[in-house]
């Protein structure tokens, strides 16, 4: 199992990223440069947060452009499987490969904090209700999407993860960042490609004490 | 615009004529002017009076404070590096060291918050990855004025906006810090930024070293025409006038930052790296001035050489720019190309800039012309030194009637807590620290905060995980009250309070950096206070075995001749060897009994200068009463104890007695948890809110052990209450539920941010 870990200058969280893949039971990850255009054979494809070209322009533009970006959609549209993560969501959206937009928080602030999520599709990495209690860490993570892609995302059953309270309930107030229909991940149609602006990978260390994140990664590392 | 477009010809730059009122205007004064003239033996030029000026400025020279800090003890067997480097170096084992410092941006930060915070955090972060170290921990000590006054909610904001741009852009954790409130800080805001590091012992780079005929590189951002004069602007007092020096500060790019990091630690990898200094205060003047008098040798640069975003800059704005993300550093001569391909990798400017040189010169030329030249040795060893006059003052204890005449009642008792737990001082700083990223890196087991904190535990200090066993603890203290009435019993408490929050966290107190904040240093009472904090703070790290290893001193916070309270922070760093045996404040279950560690009895405690006189009777200063004493004895044996305890598994939760009391901190306590208390019986006021030093709350399901290793240890305790239920309950009539005292804690800050006026 080859998994490639793309890092972009003003990328920051791609080691606890690998952690997080190696405490699931990852053996082979490669960090990859951004100018680099040849992944070879890959068989997972992960963008970790940070601020890539220090989030200037627009959060991800830039990175999307990268070269190493070719392959990486090359790929993607063959089934390799990406999951992108924070920036690396903002990059995946900013590279065509996931719809919407992600805007400044509702309250124009860094928000780093504990949140719920819920898991509403019906497929994919996990089962539908199931919660789990993951940090988000982001200034610019308020999804918005206009009526008809909202639309084609619950058609396509491509809503991932909703932010929630502790009782599973999505509500104003469980909404973090304003977030359209409090939402904080999604997939693309064939459930191959997932983006979400949490922080699965900071809930899966001992020393994290909460490790709720865990089954998600195992799940993930399953797939492949 | 190719690069040689933006260059001047030599024809456009006129120096202007040097004179002493021209000096005046740089900060000089008459005798200093008179020196510079004497060791030259001839006028200076525009560009070297430049150098002079900031290199005498306090903020490089330390004119002032350098005879008083001599005095600190700075040596212990695990320091590595005291002060003197970039920041200072201590063995933590297994090859590893820490590097650590704390540095001030206070002035920069009133005249342009969100900037001047930014910088403050990215210049010390630099001065940690320059030895060598990745930053691996970033804290802050931030000091308001008064939230009534109609600045204070646009500087809060400002400040941690740049906090939080800088330090969660460049992937370093902020895990925690202090915010205080006074109006003695309303002109002058105070930002204390503290990075800490982690390096090889093996692979640790220094400013010293340098020898003759090696290339000088310049790599980082380009420069510009920004902080010109900004270690002079931090070298004098504020009048009305203070926003007009808005082009003194810097701005920050966090993003090059990054790169210039990653960057230089892949070249440290290299063996390429004889010195290397970074361009902080004085820009490119400090950092070659730095390396050549390190290495006693000199420098040869040319100027035209140096990467440049302004065109027409003239020599004098190069050397004093103080543009942010730029390093200089000595090469072993022929390791250039392998340098230059990790910075071009990275995107960064690299520029070999000149040579050293065997005269002890620092010389520079550009535009085929020399406009500097003048001996290296006057401008560090030459900086003058005052002996600057100090005059005591005492402040008088609180009349015994002022104890005789409190009420204590537990509905009282009870309405003071309430007002005091939501206090500016005390409230919870959520509002802050959720805008700093705390968790990025992965390592963090403790971060900021009481309740529902990002890393899901509260501790006394921070914690960060280091390797698959170890972790640091870090905190960062002072209680500028209590330095006022009592300026040597101040420093020594500052010392004290930090030794116990890391043992209260398992860490063995390692060593401190120290962040000397005061007002204008030529009123003798201001002197006074300084000299006396830093008595104060040397006998208490040398009785604590806990010495300083880096530090900065911020003068003339004073607007219009009033100064602020004398604030000198500690950052202290510990080591747990065996992160499973770190402790929080957190009571675990229901029926742990609660004792005081460092008190045997329901003796009166000392309120001079407390949280509750300041609070609830607004008595504050002269008329706030003196400040607790300190017996360093006690401290160490208490802490060692306390460290005993948690090694031996024997309690559940670890909290020291500061600001506010018992009654204060076991409500922490309970809120961390979630779990509430009952105290066995009233006892007066004084014993709920009294700040009487060495002393900590613990909690633990097995009281005989307790009680029978303190006595073997000859510690007194006491206990106090028992957990359970979900109130605070003084006595029947007194109780608040946890819910209740929660809401009151955590609303104050963020109704007053989110309030219009």
């Amino acid at each position: 199992m080859n998994i490639s870990l793309i890092t972009f200058p003003g990328t920051n969280r791609e080691h606890d990223m690998a952690m997080a893949l190696k405490q699931a039971g990852a053996t082979n990850v490669n960090m990859v440069w951004h100018k680099e255009t040849d992944l070879g054979k890959t068989d997972l494809i992960v963008l970790p947060g940070g601020f890539s070209h220090g989030d200037y322009l627009r959060c991800g533009a830039m990175a999307a452009n990268s070269p190493i970006m070719k392959d990486v959609i090359a790929q993607s549209k063959k089934g390799v499987r990406v999951f992108g993560v924070c920036n690396g969501f903002q990059i995946l959206i900013e590279a065509g490969l996931l719809p919407g937009a992600l805007l400044h928080n509702n309250s124009l602030k860094f928000i780093c904090k504990n949140v719920h999520l819920k898991y509403v599709a019906q497929g994919g990495y996990m089962k539908p209700d199931e919660m789990i209690h993951v940090p988000i860490a982001h200034g610019e993570g308020n999804y918005f999407a206009n009526d008809a892609i909202l639309k084609q995302l619950e058609d396509n059953d491509s809503i991932a993860f909703k932010y929630c309270n502790d009782n599973g309930i999505c509500d104003d107030a469980a909404n973090p960042n304003g977030s359209v229909a409090n939402i904080a991940g999604i997939y693309n149609k064939d459930k191959t490609i997932l983006g979400m602006m949490p922080h699965p990978e900071n809930a899966t260390q001992d020393h994290q004490i909460n490790t709720s994140a865990r089954p998600f990664f195992t799940s993930l590392l399953n797939s492949l | 615009m190719t690069q040689n477009a933006l260059k001047s010809s030599a024809a456009t730059i006129h120096e202007p004529e040097v004179t002493f009122e021209l000096a005046k205007g740089y900060g000089l004064s008459r005798e200093e002017y008179d020196l510079i003239l004497n060791r030259l033996e001839r006028t200076p030029t525009h560009t070297e009076i430049g150098i002079f000026s900031v290199m005498w400025s306090e903020h490089c020279s330390y004119k002032t404070s350098r005879m008083h800090l001599k005095t600190l003890p700075t040596k212990a067997p695990w320091v590595i590096q005291g002060p003197g480097e970039n920041a200072g170096v201590i063995d933590i084992g297994d090859n590893q060291a820490a590097i650590f410092k704390m540095e001030s941006h206070n002035h920069p930060s009133y005249i342009e918050p969100y900037q001047g915070a930014a910088t403050g955090v990215g210049g010390i972060m630099r001065d940690v990855f320059t030895m060598g170290a990745r930053p691996i921990a970033n804290l802050n000590a931030l000091r308001f004025g008064d939230p009534s006054h109609p600045k204070t909610r646009h500087l809060i904001n400002g400040v941690v906006a740049g906090i939080a741009g800088y330090g969660n852009c460049m992937g370093v954790p902020t895990v925690g810090g202090e915010t205080q409130f006074d109006s003695s800080y309303n002109g002058n805001i105070l930002v204390n930024a503290m990075t800490v590091g982690i390096a090889e012992q093996d692979k640790i780079f220094y400013a010293r070293g340098a020898s003759v005929g090696q290339p000088v590189v310049y790599v980082g951002s380009k420069t510009g025409r920004d902080g010109i004069h900004g270690a002079t602007m931090a070298s004098a007092e504020f009048d009305d006038g203070a926003e007009a020096k808005r082009p003194t500060v810097q701005v920050g790019d966090p993003f090059t930052e990054k790169l210039l990091l990653e960057a230089c630690l892949e070249l440290m990898q290299k063996d390429a790296i004889v010195s290397i200094q970074d361009m902080g205060a004085a820009g490119l003047t400090s950092s070659s001035v730095e390396i050549a008098d390190k290495g006693e040798i000199g420098v040869h640069l040319n100027l035209d050489l140096v990467p440049q975003r302004e065109p027409n800059m003239s020599p004098y704005e190069v050397m004093l720019s103080e543009s942010q993300e730029r390093m200089l550093m000595i090469l072993k001569p022929g390791h250039e190309d392998v340098a230059r391909a990790i910075f071009e990798k990275w995107d960064l400017d690299f520029a070999v800039i000149g040579e050293t040189i065997t005269e002890r010169n620092l010389v520079l030329d550009m535009h085929g012309r020399q406009w500097c030249n003048i001996p290296v040795p006057p401008l560090v060893d030459d900086a003058p030194i005052y002996d600057r006059p100090h005059t005591a003052y005492d402040v008088a204890d609180l009349d015994p009637r002022f104890y005789d005449e409190l009420d204590n009642s537990s509905e009282h008792i009870l309405t003071a807590l309430k007002q005091m737990m939501s206090c500016p001082d005390m409230a919870s700083k959520r509002w802050i620290w959720e805008q700093y990223d705390g968790l990025v890196m992965g390592q963090t087991k403790a971060s900021a905060g009481i309740t529902k904190t990002q890393a899901g535990c509260a501790s006394d200090a921070a914690i960060v995980k280091v390797n698959d066993k170890k972790a640091l603890a870090m905190s960062s203290d002072c209680n500028p009250h209590y330095c006022f009435a009592n300026p040597f019993e101040g420093g020594k408490q500052i010392v004290a309070e930090s030794y116990r929050n890391l043992c209260a966290s398992g860490a063995t107190p390692k060593a401190v950096t120290n962040n000397l904040n005061f007002g204008n240093p030529e009123r003798p009472e201001i002197m006074h206070q300084f000299v006396k904090c830093i008595e104060g703070m040397g006998e208490a790290c040398r009785e604590l075995g806990y010495p300083v290893i880096s530090g900065n001193v911020s003068l003339y916070n004073e607007t219009n001749g009033t100064g602020i309270l004398p604030t000198p922070v500690i950052g202290g760093v510990g080591l747990i060897n065996d992160l499973s045996q770190s402790m929080d404040m957190a009571f675990k279950s229901e029926g742990e009994a609660i004792f005081v560690v460092g008190q045997s009895d329901a003796a009166k405690g000392h309120l001079g200068q407390s949280l509750y006189v300041r609070e609830y009777h607004h008595l504050k200063g002269e008329e706030g009463g003196n400040t607790p004493s300190v017996d360093l004895a006690k401290e160490k044996v208490h802490g060692q104890f306390i460290l005993k305890l948690i090694q031996q598994a024997m309690i559940s939760s670890c909290h020291d007695v500061s600001d506010g009391g018992i009654l204060c901190a076991v409500a922490e306590m309970m809120l961390s948890s979630g779990i509430g208390l009952k105290l066995i019986e009233p006892h007066d006021l004084s014993f709920y809110f009294g700040e009487s030093q060495a002393r900590y709350l613990v909690s633990t399901n097995d009281p005989q052990s307790l009680i029978k290793l303190a006595k073997s240890e000859n510690v007194p305790v006491m206990q106090i209450g028992s957990t359970g239920g979900s109130n605070l309950t003084l006595s029947d009539e007194a109780k608040i539920s946890l819910n209740e005292l929660s809401a009151l804690h955590e609303n104050w800050l963020h109704d007053y941010m989110t309030s219009l006026s």
